[in-house]
């Protein structure tokens, strides 16, 4: 982050209709929020930090191949956005989407599976870490090529308006996907036709290794949607109760008047880009790291919780071993899991 | 049976299907207001609305994957390329997106989307509107690659690929546009994949898609003069290719000229001539030769744009080539 807390980030235009009152602090938020959701919350963020821990160890072992890239230290972002997602809504992800499938509700099992390979994987082990699915839950994929599927969420949401169904698309992407034409052309296609879609910009930093200030011409980057007249703002990402208040006032409206957000979520990864770099010493200082370990989504929850006496140190332990346990199993199942079968290879080529 | 002109029948398949099947929708630069920027969706704003044929800005990229998002959610696209040169701007969303989505989910996410518009030369349009894409595509799994040459075929497959569950890429012509032919009336399909015998004969089989369709049949015609039965066969499906009546017709004939409007290295003639030399060796007497388009950009002067296009004339040497005869004159 460039600066500090969600209140400073919050710019969007009254013109637009959308709110922009300020946020109040973490641990007043947490105080007025369902007891049983922010340990929802809590929970899946360590969920995902633990699966994706265990992702590493096990992509050291060889049994991940391919490229992995991991989401650790972003997870308020896909939490807290998902969180305000109806269970009809449409997802679409880059290719560090993990952590969202995870926060949709995805079985951990069938997603480590698939990073292994599998045929009991959520793709059947022909997507990978890359391209994970389940249509059941509208998690309509892991996409690999940069911007590349932001067109398809202005799809979807256009499909959802063709068929008055009162369905959100939430696409998520990184600071990357902005410098790209697909990323241009969404945006103008969504706001001239009023699609009902959430565009979260995950601003990590860097595009690989090559800082924002380097790629883009304009920061802050959800300044970029000023181009096309749409709806944006910036939202402190590792604070996972104003994701989710950003978004959900961003899917709120695309619900009920068809209209288009960018969000600018600031948050950080604490690993390389992939597996195959290290996450710190190239283009960044392990300084720079620890600085933005300080702002640990996961901590500051926790210690927000403790203030306020909502969680004690030995239900924050209870949490953990339950989800390594979630985790453990993940690892084993995949493990047990058979590889695809060799008649496999040809189908799904073509639906009959 | 009544005479339709080419763009009339793509016209008749899409606004049949969009009576019969409110999830399929047209889109693509000026296919509403503008009739088309060859007229081949007249009337069809009046007739489906603005909801339903939808004016896109100059956005191929976003369009088309936006379209691919809208199948992915349920919806029948069809997304209209001015021209397929303009399709290469929107290539990551049809070959990463459109032909790999339902392979690469597992199975979980069909694309049911047709995109169409011309291909191939039209006239002195020059370098960059002026390419047969059809090899590119053809290239991929995942993806139908279709090209009518006359009206009936072309009402016929397009039914065909709007029904389809999968990507199908139909590339027209835009000098067959204005074209008339018979086409049978009422419900009427083609099913994809199924080549067509255009001209029998039992000396030679010529290959041609789209208007080479034309210049194989005008070769053949002179070629008949000189007691040369040629037999032309329209493969109308690239792929999946009717593999089945192109080497029926090569073992009977025994030898085989392909011809093609596209370049010729890693065209879709260099398939033919792999799959007629894998599969009906024993039956040839003589190497399968190609006629292509020259290996240049599309020149603009008219006697250059000329000799870059296959022609009559080529066609006929290629076939006494393989007849081991010397030419006419």
């Amino acid at each position: 982050m460039k600066s500090g807390s969600a209140t400073e980030h919050r710019g969007v235009t009254e013109a637009n209709g959308f709110e922009s009152d300020r946020l109040a602090p973490l641990e007043e938020r947490a105080r007025g929020a369902d007891p049983s959701l922010v340990k929802d919350l809590l929970e899946k963020m360590l969920l995902i930090r633990r699966f994706e821990e265990k992702a590493a160890e096990l992509y050291a072992l060889g049994k991940i191949g391919g490229f992995c890239h991991l989401y650790i230290g972003q997870e308020a972002v896909a939490v807290g956005a998902i969180s305000a997602l109806g269970p009809d809504d449409y997802i679409f992800c880059s290719y560090r989407e993990h952590g969202h499938a995870l926060a949709r509700g995805m079985d951990a099992g069938a997603v480590m599976a698939e990073l292994a390979g599998k045929a009991t994987g959520c793709s059947k082990g022909k997507g990978g870490s890359m391209h994970l699915f389940d249509t059941r839950i509208g998690f309509l994929g892991g996409h690999a090529i940069v911007g590349g599927h932001l067109p398809l969420a202005a799809g979807t949401a256009f499909a959802a308006k063709y068929q008055n169904q009162p369905r959100v698309t939430a696409c998520f992407f990184g600071d990357a996907a902005v410098n790209i034409g697909a990323f241009h052309e969404s945006f103008n296609l969504a706001q001239l036709w009023n699609l009902p879609v959430v565009y979260v910009c995950e601003n990590n930093e860097f595009g690989m290794g090559t800082p924002i200030e380097k790629a883009s011409s304009i920061d802050p980057l959800h300044e970029r949607a000023c181009g096309y007249g749409m709806a944006h703002t910036a939202v402190d990402g590792m604070d996972v109760l104003a994701v989710r208040e950003v978004v959900g006032e961003a899917v709120e409206r695309a619900r009920r008047h068809n209209l288009p957000t960018f969000i600018e979520a600031r948050t950080y990864r604490y690993m390389g880009h992939s597996m195959s770099d290290p996450a710190h010493g190239t283009y960044r200082t392990r300084a720079e790291l620890d600085e933005h370990r300080r702002h640990d989504p996961i901590k500051r929850l926790t210690s927000a919780l403790e203030s306020i006496g909502a969680l004690t140190p030995e239900a924050f332990e209870e949490s953990d071993a339950q989800v390594r346990q979630v985790v453990e199993q993940a690892a084993a199942f995949a493990e047990e899991s058979p590889d695809p079968a060799s008649d496999d290879l040809h189908s799904d080529v073509y639906r009959d | 049976m009544p005479t339709l002109a080419y763009r009339e029948a793509l016209n008749q398949a899409m606004s049949e299907e969009m009576r019969s099947d409110e999830r399929v929708f047209l889109l693509g630069e000026e296919v509403g207001a503008y009739n088309g920027a060859y007229k081949v969706s007249k009337g069809m704003l009046e007739e489906f609305g603005p909801k339903r044929v939808l004016d896109t800005p100059i956005s191929e990229l976003g369009f088309t994957g936006l379209a691919v998002g809208a199948a992915m959610a349920g919806l029948r696209p069809i997304v209209e390329m001015m021209t397929f040169n303009f399709s290469l701007v929107a290539l990551d969303q049809i070959i990463n997106g459109a032909a790999k989505m339902l392979y690469m989910s597992g199975g979980q996410c069909p694309v049911p989307i047709v995109i169409r518009g011309p291909g191939g030369a039209a006239h002195q349009l020059s370098a960059q509107h002026s390419q047969s894409l059809e090899s590119w595509y053809a290239n991929v799994p995942g993806l139908k690659v279709v090209m009518p040459a006359t009206p009936a075929d072309a009402k016929g497959l397009l039914k065909s690929a709007i029904r389809d569950n999968n990507p199908v890429i139909f590339i027209e012509s835009e000098v067959l546009y204005g074209m008339k032919g018979e086409v049978p009336e009422g419900e009427y399909t083609i099913p994809i994949g199924v080549a067509d015998v255009k001209r029998t004969g039992k000396d030679v089989t010529i290959i041609a898609h789209l208007k080479m369709v034309y210049v194989a049949l005008e070769a053949a015609a002179e070629l008949a003069k000189e007691g040369i039965e040629a037999e032309v066969i329209d493969p109308r499906t690239l792929r999946p290719l009717d593999e089945r009546t192109l080497l029926d017709s090569v073992r009977k004939t025994n030898r085989a000229v392909v011809v093609e409007e596209g370049w010729p290295f890693a065209g879709v003639g260099a398939q033919f001539a792999d799959l007629i030399q894998r599969e009906a060796f024993d039956f040839l007497d003589a190497p399968v030769l190609r006629v292509t388009g020259a290996d240049v950009p599309m020149p603009y002067a008219k006697p250059l744009e000329h000799a870059a296009i296959p022609d009559k004339a080529r066609v006929i040497e290629a076939v006494h080539r393989v007849l081991y005869r010397r030419q006419a004159t």
